[in-house]
């Protein structure tokens, strides 16, 4: 009996896949775990491994084209079997594939979508319009009720429905869409801004964000990190530091590392520290896991790996997905604080700023001092500002005197 | 500005044209001792004489084909019919000869000619008489197809079409003859192939053209009533279309109701129907609707004579139809 390959979800958040490679070509036998193509997800290439055996009959999907999850890719079966029932099928109804199962990802990025609404062979009917909309909105269509002609999803359907993000979000102000004027370039967005996009807007029109701003001394931190460094090839970075006091100081303030899920909390048992990282067209958080019981050494071992293979695209997506608090730095592009947009499922970021001699007054005499300023975003559902205050305040005392964090 | 009726307003096109340019001339059944079928041509005779107003026989194919070759030969003529239905008799000199000289003699010849008269049902005058032929002429390129739906634009179309250097169907109707509206004085030209919104709205464009406007811009204040704020788009000329207009309006609208008093199949409504649901595909949030005439030969009996013509109460409800009201 030959056996459909269907686009599988390769990353949390993937809904379509671009077909990068076949590494099986037709007639090709195919094992279980063999690599059978590369497919480009919203993220990184990432490689299809087989769950069938068999001998690769037919491929469905072209390098370079694109499918939904849940949509055929190719055939698998013994050499001269008869296909054509499969391929008069046309697309198949979106559904998990058996093959290669990922390990789900806490936290509302990988939370099941409310109750789908499709005809009985899964395809959804809305309008081209609808559709559209929908897409410029992050909703699945599945989850919106339609009130035309035999379900059919039009768009005072979509513009009824709060953006993607739950039934707390708030209506988002539907995009304009612009016409380009004399002069104006039209760009082709990628994937990963695509994501971007959906993502940091879910995040900002979802969570209600305040900041907190504290300039925090550094001296002692900088000093203890040259003896640290003194003699070793490799110097330890100042991203490790932070992510190891971060994972000391959430350890002691669990609420911070915790995660909205509709109408419970969870609260996370390992500190999962995401550091942003940008890239030529967008940026990934490469994870950390664990910063509370890691020594210094290794989260920047951990670090340095994850920060180097997210530069060449090559993270997996266990490897950026849910950081329970994200860090980032732009001390080194010389700006000295701002506001960062919280990364789902954590519920506070930190906004790092750059080191500077300052002046400072210590018992009534001015001395210079390096200081850096760090602005924490939290999501004032789950953490209030007293919470958010005693987390930053003994964050800022452990950076300045880091011995506090051993104590 | 003056408010004068639709034949008044094209007597005045052939009037200042006949006077700017002797090369324009008038023939056709009736036209000058009768002063026209319809007195569009009243006084023309008197004023331009026998030789530029020309009473022919009762031969369609023959008088269309004189006008053919005139206008091969260098002069600008306007062939009157009587109506549309008897153009039937006319087509091959039409579409075989007016449509394809320009292209079969490599440019070597031109046929700067305008057949006009009215086109569409009227009232009383059985299926033989009372047909919308446009789509017939729409057909084939290398005709343009003209139909105005106010005096205003009746005047100026016109007088671009006895301008323009290829064969123009322009199309009247018996029904608009006395409608009354203002006309500019003097040298008011439209040009061809842009379309008018008559009325702007927001929420349903209604494509559409010649007679039906008016019943377009009845439904679209019935539709006001209700809350509905419909666009009433005026094609005015079908060859050239100006496509850009009725994409830009439903692009803003997202909803879109053709409506065309030809019969429905492979008619100029179906046409802009499909335009309309190709280009405008992410934009729309219905199918398109084509309020059409009924797909019979026009009744007799009067009652059904209207039933098979477009009318306010099926524009209005095709456009709840794509409201989904």
């Amino acid at each position: 009996m030959p056996e459909k390959i269907l686009m599988i979800a390769l990353s949390p958040t993937m809904e379509t896949g671009t077909l990068a490679r076949w590494r099986k070509k037709e007639g090709d036998t195919v094992a279980s775990g063999d690599v059978l193509c590369e497919v480009e997800t919203d993220k990184a290439t990432m490689d299809y491994e087989s769950s069938s055996e068999g001998t690769l009959l037919k491929i469905l999907l072209p390098e370079g084209g694109q499918a939904k999850v849940g949509d055929p890719i190719a055939i698998v079966g013994k050499p001269g079997e008869d296909i054509a029932a499969i391929l008069a099928e046309g697309p198949a109804k979106a559904s998990v594939s058996k093959a290669a199962p990922l390990k789900p990802v806490a936290g509302p990025a990988a939370s099941a979508a409310p109750a789908a609404h499709s005809s009985p062979g899964g395809r959804i009917k809305a309008s081209p319009l609808a559709r559209r909309l929908a897409g410029t909105k992050g909703l699945d269509l599945r989850t919106v009720k339609g009130t035309g002609p035999e379900g059919r999803v039009v768009k005072r359907d979509v513009e009824s429905m709060p953006a993607a993000g739950g039934a707390q979000a708030a209506v988002r102000p539907s995009a304009p869409l612009l016409k380009p004027g004399p002069g104006d370039e039209v760009l082709p967005v990628s994937r990963m801004r695509q994501v971007i996009a959906r993502r940091l807007s879910e995040s900002m029109y979802t969570a209600p964000h305040y900041y907190l701003t504290v300039a925090v001394g550094m001296d002692e931190l900088l000093a203890a990190r040259t003896r640290l460094n003194a003699g070793r090839e490799k110097k330890i970075s100042v991203n490790a530091f932070l992510m190891a006091i971060c994972g000391h100081a959430l350890a002691r303030h669990p609420r911070v590392n915790s995660s909205w899920n509709g109408e419970t909390l969870l609260q996370h048992p390992t500190a999962d520290i995401g550091l942003a990282v940008s890239l030529p067209d967008g940026l990934i958080t490469p994870v950390v896991r664990d910063c509370g019981r890691k020594g210094i050494a290794v989260i920047d071992a951990e670090l340095s790996d994850l920060v180097e293979r997210a530069r060449a695209g090559k993270l997996a997506p266990a490897e950026y997905a849910g950081a329970t608090f994200t860090i980032s730095n732009l001390g080194a592009a010389g700006i000295d604080e701002f506001t960062a947009i919280i990364n789902p499922p954590g519920s506070a970021i930190l906004a790092v700023g750059a080191v500077r001699k300052e002046p400072v007054v210590e018992n009534d005499a001015v001395v210079i001092r390096q200081r850096m300023r760090v602005t924490l975003s939290c999501d004032h559902r789950i953490i209030d500002g007293a919470v958010g205050a005693a987390f930053l305040r003994e964050l800022a005392d452990m950076l300045e005197n880091p011995l506090l964090a051993l104590a | 500005m003056s408010t004068v009726t639709f034949r008044e307003a094209l007597r005045a096109a052939l009037d200042e044209e006949m006077a700017r340019d002797d090369s324009v001339i008038l023939l056709g059944e009736e036209v000058g001792q009768y002063n026209g079928a319809y007195k569009v041509s009243q006084g023309l005779l008197e004023k331009y004489g026998p030789e530029r107003v020309m009473d022919t026989p009762i031969s369609e194919e023959g008088f269309t084909g004189i006008g053919i070759g005139a206008a091969i030969a260098g002069l600008r003529p306007v062939v009157e019919w009587m109506t549309f239905n008897f153009s039937l008799q006319a087509m091959d000199q039409v579409i075989s000869n007016a449509a394809k000289m320009r292209y079969m003699s490599g440019g070597q010849f031109s046929v700067p000619i305008v057949f006009r008269g009215p086109n569409g049902p009227a009232e009383f005058l059985g299926a033989q008489h009372s047909q919308a032929l446009q789509s017939l002429f729409a057909h084939f390129p290398g005709l343009k197809v003209v139909a105005p739906s106010t005096p205003a634009d009746g005047k100026g179309l016109l007088k671009a079409s006895i301008r323009d250097d290829n064969p123009v169907l322009f199309l009247e109707s018996e029904m608009m003859y006395g409608l009354k509206g203002e006309v500019p004085e003097g040298e008011h030209v439209v040009p061809l192939g842009v379309a008018d919104i008559k009325r702007p709205g927001k929420d349903v464009t209604i494509v559409t053209y010649s007679k039906p406007v008016r019943m377009a811009l009845e439904a679209a204040e019935a539709l006001a009533g209700e809350g509905i704020d419909a666009e009433v788009v005026d094609l005015r000329s079908l060859r050239p279309l100006d496509e850009r207009t009725v994409y830009d309006s439903v692009m803003r609208t997202n909803r879109c109701v053709v409506v065309d008093e030809s019969m429905p199949f492979a008619s100029v409504g179906s046409h802009i129907a499909w335009l309309v649901s190709r280009n405008c595909f992410d934009d729309l949030d219905a199918s398109v609707e084509l309020v059409s005439g009924e797909d019979v030969p026009m009744p007799y009996n009067h009652g059904l004579e209207l039933a098979a013509q477009p009318s306010i109460e099926k524009i209005v409800s095709a456009v709840k139809r794509v409201l989904y009201a």
